[in-house]
């Protein structure tokens, strides 16, 4: 056996912070010996880094099958390397819509040579219209572990209640959990929103979204997870009454988990003045105040993951009007390092955010998400703290280019990613 | 004194108050010539103006046209039934199509609001927005100026000290949004009226005071601008019915006779008579909606001059030079 050891960095993960030499082993790809000082027969020194269980993202948008020219599962998967992912989860708006088995594998097909592990999420109903459930059951069995009709929220409260009550019956053959997945919008109330609905949208002429039409879904949500004992994810938490209502639902106890968007935490509605669809997502950028929310919620634990929910578009379909072109920004390339650079947090508390907390919610936590030690697979991603590099939207792994973020400068930079004993970026760059 | 205009119009927001102020005054200058019995002046000579309207309309288009040939510039009607983007081309594309083949002016109506900023940055002409979506609409903002400046205007003093009522449909009106900002930055007092339902959702920003009594400011008003109430604005609810809305909003001849003598009426068209205004009142000598229409070509002649005339600068006394070396 050959063994390659990252020499010199500071371990990070549940387990606190300690200095600690990391050994894999190149034909198993599992951890053989954390101790400093362990032989091995090829060093990488990381001397300043990191050394981090690699990021999990839970909610990306890779587009494959339906949308190759705007990104691929490789290209996808590519660019979650460069991010420091070893773990997507994938959503479930392909064309078809993945709510099949059949979609389900054949994403896995297009993920056999993929540079991190590639979990895809299915739907909740079926085409994802909100009117019947999926074949869950077989689904689960397939290995999906989280459903979600992300892109629009499931509006009926009822086939919501009936979708948690049949999942929590449905067994896995891995004893881990399954978790619905809601992207919180009342599409009665957002409808014609293309961006926050206040002082921004009125002064732009653009038709706008209430916070509100958010916050009433979460709201519905919490309240379905208490009548059903079921447990929630509500994605990209986007504005302060969500954030609150979220903290409430955690202080009673209700088993909710939260996500937010790195757009949402570093980026306003004001950007949107330009009307350039760079800046247009859903739920859409907030005032300052409910940045700031979301800031405090990662700060203090009521928001679980950071999630992208990185959605590639081809530049063409960024090139329409404000209010035709489609919603979605990147975010596996910059997401790290802008939570590095924006929020003050400690490394320990990123490392929950990025990779311990999205791996449990996942179903990932037997090989994603930490600890980093002898037996478990290699998921590793070693960061340089101190570098400061500027985002550059033509320099990106993933096919489309419509980063809000071209020419912000950051500070924290992915250095290495080893995916399952592979070391698939090297100094910034894929190896492949 | 010359004062450059900028590269394009995009909003009310790119105009201070001395460049609406020479706007004015060189219309003006536009509004004789028409008068004369050859109504032509050669000072866009040897310029291209293309007429970019991605949405219809008649008497903007009208306007804009007249107003370049006036002006002896070449013309070009970019009629979006017969164009690319009907076939899947890029806003982006056609656009880089039309600079390539050189113009100087770009004039773009679009149903979409931000339009005329996106394209551009995507061309080297002067952009010149013919109004776009819920957002702006700038000469038709700087009509309604010189209509009610030339009949109540205080000389050198603008709008000052006027008092204007903006009637109606805020939420989705590209002419308020730029009326109100154009009415209070010559000085006036503006006040919006109308249901809750159709103000955008917020005024933060906006120089206006919001009134919800068109009763109670009637006899107050040296101006009320009446804006156009859409049958799509029924159909989605957002009031009951176009009877009650004459009953609480509409300028009925009972309520027009409670104005004060001498305050205008004012429509950018086309008119819902019976609706937002009663068909007499439509016909009264304080209504000067035809005014407004008769301006327009002179605004638009000034500001195709301002933007892409010699020198890109607006002067009238560069105008009369450039008009007496032409005639020489």
């Amino acid at each position: 056996m050959t063994t390659t050891a990252f020499r010199g960095g500071t371990v990070i993960d549940q387990g606190g912070r300690r200095p600690g030499d990391i050994v894999i082993d190149d034909s198993s790809g599992a951890i053989v010996a954390v101790e400093e000082g362990s032989p091995a027969d090829r060093t990488i020194e990381v001397d300043g880094c990191y050394v981090v269980p690699g990021f999990v993202d839970i909610h990306s948008h890779l587009r494959q099958p339906g949308n190759e020219m705007a990104e691929t599962i490789e290209s996808g998967s590519r660019a979650a390397a460069l991010g420091g992912y070893t773990a997507v989860v994938t959503m479930p708006n392909t064309d078809p819509c993945t709510d099949s088995v059949a979609v389900v594998s054949e994403v896995l097909d297009y993920a056999a040579d993929a540079l991190c592990e590639i979990k895809p999420s299915a739907a909740i109903t079926l085409g994802r219209s909100g009117e019947a459930l999926s074949p869950m059951a077989e689904l689960v069995a397939a290995g999906v572990r989280m459903f979600t009709d992300d892109g629009t929220g499931l509006q009926d409260a009822q086939l919501m209640r009936r979708a948690l009550e049949y999942a929590s019956g449905l067994l896995t053959d891995d004893g881990t959990s399954i978790v619905l997945s809601q992207h919180c919008e009342v599409s009665a109330l957002s409808q014609g929103g293309v961006m926050h609905e206040g002082a921004w949208s009125s002064r732009l002429g653009l038709g706008g979204q209430p916070a509100e039409a958010e916050e009433l879904m979460v709201a519905r949500d919490i309240a379905l997870s208490r009548l059903t004992g079921m447990r929630v994810h509500l994605q990209h938490l986007s504005t302060a009454g969500s954030v609150a209502l979220v903290r409430a639902a955690k202080a009673e106890g209700h088993p909710v988990t939260a996500e937010a968007a790195p757009h949402h935490f570093t980026l306003t509605d004001a950007e949107c003045a330009g009307y350039d669809p760079v800046f247009k997502v859903h739920p859409p950028l907030r005032p300052a105040s409910d940045v700031e929310a979301v800031r405090d919620g990662l700060r203090d634990g009521t928001i679980d993951a950071v999630a992208t929910d990185h959605a590639p578009h081809t530049p063409d379909s960024k090139e329409l009007p404000f209010d035709t072109a489609p919603p979605g920004m990147l975010g596996l390339e910059t997401a790290f390092a802008l939570a590095h650079t924006e929020l003050d947090l400690e490394m320990e508390r990123l490392v929950e955010l990025f990779s311990t907390a999205p791996a449990r919610i996942a179903g990932l936590a037997d090989r994603q998400g930490g600890p980093i030690e002898p037996g478990r697979a290699a998921n590793l991603a070693i960061i340089d703290p101190e570098r400061t590099w500027t985002v550059d939207r033509g320099a990106l792994a993933s096919l489309a280019s419509n980063t809000p973020f071209h020419g912000r400068s950051v500070t924290g930079m992915v250095r290495h990613t080893v995916f399952a004993g592979e070391l698939v970026v090297v100094d910034g760059k894929a190896t492949r | 004194m010359t004062v450059a205009l900028g590269k394009h119009l995009l909003s009310m927001a790119d105009l201070d108050r001395v460049d609406i102020e020479r706007y004015l005054d060189l219309a003006s200058s536009f509004a004789e010539v028409q008068k004369r019995d050859i109504p032509k002046v050669p000072a866009l000579r040897g310029k291209t103006v293309v007429m970019a309207f991605f949405e219809d309309s008649t008497r903007t288009r009208t306007s804009f046209d007249l107003a370049a040939r006036r002006l002896s510039a070449d013309v070009v009607n970019f009629s979006v039934s017969s164009s690319a983007t009907k076939k899947g081309e890029s806003l982006r594309d056609t656009v880089e199509t039309i600079s390539a083949m050189g113009v100087d002016g770009i004039v773009v109506r679009h149903a979409s609001s931000g339009v005329p900023n996106r394209i551009a940055e995507w061309t080297d002409a002067s952009v010149i927005n013919a109004g776009d979506g819920w957002h702006q609409h700038p000469t038709q903002s700087l009509l309604d100026c010189f209509t009610i400046w030339q009949r109540l205007g205080t000389g050198d003093n603008g709008l000052e000290g006027l008092k204007i009522a903006v009637c109606g449909d805020i939420k989705h009106s590209r002419v308020a949004r730029s009326n109100v900002e154009a009415f209070s930055r010559l000085g006036a007092e503006v006040v919006v009226i109308g249901p809750r339902t159709l103000f955008p959702p917020s005024f933060d920003g906006w120089p206006v005071k919001v009134e919800p009594d068109i009763d109670a400011v009637l006899p107050d008003l040296d101006v009320v601008y009446l804006l156009r109430i859409q049958q799509e604005r029924l159909n989605e609810g957002l009031f009951p019915s176009t009877r009650e809305y004459r009953a609480q909003y509409g300028l009925t001849t009972e309520r027009a006779r409670r104005l004060r003598p001498g305050a205008l009426i004012m429509h950018p068209g086309p008119m819902n008579r019976g609706v937002e205004i009663d068909p007499e009142v439509a016909d009264d000598k304080q209504a000067v909606v035809l005014d407004q229409v008769a301006a327009g070509v002179p605004i638009r002649m000034a500001v195709l001059f301002g933007l892409i005339g010699p020198g890109q600068a607006v002067d009238r006394n560069e105008f009369d030079r450039i008009e007496h070396e032409e005639n020489r």
